[in-house]
């Protein structure tokens, strides 16, 4: 430790990390940087000035145009993104965690027969599924309502995996037990026991799902004719192909792009351990 | 099956007469309650879809009386999956796709691998700065990530164009040769975070005193991160090149959107943007055999690695 040599090669060492890892978080940083400089922007800016550096402060102004932009839909996107991924993923954590529990901690015949089969959903490419979906859908009139993209994405089969290990490792059957000599059923057991010592594992779950249902572009663009339907990113898809035409679209996508992900970046951080111990568990299968 | 039966009998032995009063564990109805709210959607929006699009990949379009007639639907064996293997649109599709993840998967994952072995190691100051840069791209969408990034290759207002315009290069981000790797760097951005993060968890989950001796021993840091840690945690790594795997042949809102900006992606530049091409001509039946195909590819290639590799490392 001592060593002279040691010492400068840690020396050397630590300034080439540092140096390397601000390199990458300056190229993870920069695309959000330059959204945050080009939604203060006015339009006519956008070409005239250098992209990473601020001008004219014309924020609150992008954000009136924003949100009155055709009649509001712009906010109308943001409800929908709400009710499909937040919604989506509040539902899918609960069924997921009757599911995992019931795989944990009841014996039954075929129960691992049914989590293999759970364990090939993980594998389905999710977006082989949009197409059949439509046409099945379109026989039964669901194709463009909420429900297109709403019901399938309560399912979440990496979610159900998740929830039967944590389920396994933060539930004792001793605790399990006693309840049930308490005389309580077994939903009042879930829902008074299970339930509570599973939440921190639900939020690592819900945050799984939501942001499945929230990067999932080619669902809602296969079901959705309604523009009144559209999630966020659907809806300023749309705009981003009108740009041509319509250059003035250009500051309003980029503004909503800002507003769309700057509350989910947020929350993410805020959340971050309940990344940790999904990530985790999902390394050690 | 044994391993149910004797747990099955461990916990009616366990809870005694009122267990087995009830004919050992909750009774059925209460488990099919349990499992029906999942079950029930899974098999509708799962399990239906990919039956009916084996299903539909075996049939063709017949008409009554020539090309005005009526049409109906009836049996046609492989002829959908002929046609696929004929098109030549999916041959370069899957050609670009490979050459896409062949160049982009080890990529990424490298970068991610060297992220998580500086962030575990004595080396970093400001970890969790590090870490959160790194992770923040997670949660934009792959459309945002595109249309972000569509706003740095543009000639006109990207801010990284104008500067390697200043030290005398003119890049071209959209052209026939670029385009590729312009969509590659958009998921690089959007997943090593991700991938970063797997493999830092499964590095800090290794005990602390398999280090030590080493250490005693006079190991460098290096020789450490490279002979102990990588192969402990090569399972987290074979992992996260399944699910990239599977990421790449899904590849769909990132060219989509570059398309918007580029002429250099057709409409149907990767499997996934051919399948939806195809379908939107209305020729469902062709629109199947390509998902089927590309389901089958995915399942092939990630089986395939994993067996690849975890005999390779004598797991």
């Amino acid at each position: 430790m001592s060593n002279p040599s040691t010492a400068r090669e840690s020396r050397v060492g630590r300034t080439a990390a540092m140096s390397l890892m601000f390199l990458l978080a300056i190229y993870f940083l920069l695309p959000i940087y330059f959204l945050i400089v080009a939604a203060t922007k006015p339009q006519s800016d956008l070409a005239s000035t250098f992209g990473l550096a601020f001008s004219h402060f014309d924020l609150f102004h992008n954000l009136h145009t924003l949100f009155s932009r055709d009649g509001g839909i712009y906010g109308r996107w943001a409800v929908n993104s709400v009710i499909y991924a937040v919604l989506g993923a509040a539902v899918g954590t609960f069924i997921s965690a009757l599911c995992g529990y019931a795989l944990a901690k009841f014996p039954f015949r075929g129960r691992e027969f049914l989590f293999s089969v759970i364990l090939g959903g993980v594998l389905v490419p999710t977006t082989a599924l949009a197409l059949p979906l439509f046409l099945l859908f379109s026989k039964t009139g669901i194709v463009n309502t909420y429900f297109a993209v709403f019901l399938p994405s309560i399912v979440s089969p990496f979610g159900v995996y998740l929830a039967r290990i944590f389920t396994a490792a933060a539930v004792p059957d001793e605790l399990l037990e006693s309840a049930r000599l308490d005389g309580a059923g077994e939903f009042r057991t879930f829902f008074s026991v299970a339930l509570r010592l599973m939440s921190p594992s639900l939020v690592t779950i819900f945050l799984f799902q939501f942001v499945a249902i929230w990067n999932n572009f080619f669902l809602p663009m296969v079901m959705l004719q309604k523009e009144s339907l559209f999630p966020i990113t659907l809806g300023l898809y749309e705009w981003n192909g009108q740009t041509a035409r319509a250059p003035l679209l250009q500051e309003s996508v980029i503004t909503g792009s800002l507003v769309s992900i700057l509350p989910v970046i947020v929350v993410f951080i805020l959340l971050q351990r309940f990344w940790r111990t999904g990530l985790a568990s999902g390394a050690l299968k | 099956m044994t391993d149910t039966a004797s747990r099955a009998t461990r916990v009616v032995a366990a809870s005694g007469r009122r267990r087995r009063h009830l004919g050992g564990g909750p009774r059925a109805g209460t488990i099919v309650a349990f499992l029906t709210p999942f079950f029930l959607p899974f098999v509708l929006f799962y399990l239906v879809p990919i039956g009916y699009a084996i299903w539909q990949s075996f049939r063709v379009v017949r008409r009554t009386g020539g090309q005005y007639g009526t049409s109906y639907t009836t049996f046609g064996g492989f002829h959908q999956y002929v046609q696929v293997f004929h098109n030549t649109e999916f041959w370069s599709s899957i050609e670009r796709i490979g050459l896409f993840g062949v160049v982009q998967v080890p990529v990424m994952l490298f970068v991610a691998l060297i992220m998580a072995l500086l962030l575990d190691s004595p080396l970093l100051r400001l970890r969790s700065f590090f870490r959160i840069a790194a992770f923040m791209p997670y949660a934009v969408p792959g459309v945002i990530a595109a249309i972000m990034w569509s706003f740095l290759y543009s000639p006109q207002l990207s801010p990284v164009v104008e500067v390697l315009k200043d030290v005398g290069l003119t890049p071209n981000f959209l052209g026939p040769g670029a385009v590729l790797w312009s969509t590659a760097n958009v998921s690089t951005w959007l997943w090593t975070g991700y991938n970063m993060l797997i493999l830092f968890s499964a590095l800090q989950s290794i005990p602390q005193e398999l280090y030590e001796a080493a250490r005693l021993d006079g190991a460098s840091n290096w020789a450490i991160a490279w002979r102990i840690k990588v192969p402990i945690i090569a399972p987290s790594i074979i992992l996260t090149t399944v699910f990239s795997i599977i990421g790449t042949l899904q590849l769909y809102a990132e060219p989509a959107v570059l398309r918007q900006i580029s002429s250099n992606i057709s409409s149907t530049y990767t499997p996934n943007m051919l399948a939806y091409a195809v379908a939107s001509g209305n020729n469902y039946q062709q629109a199947a055999a390509i998902s089927v195909v590309i389901a089958v590819v995915t399942f092939v290639l990630s089986f395939g690695f994993m067996r690849l590799t975890t005999r390779r490392a004598g797991l």
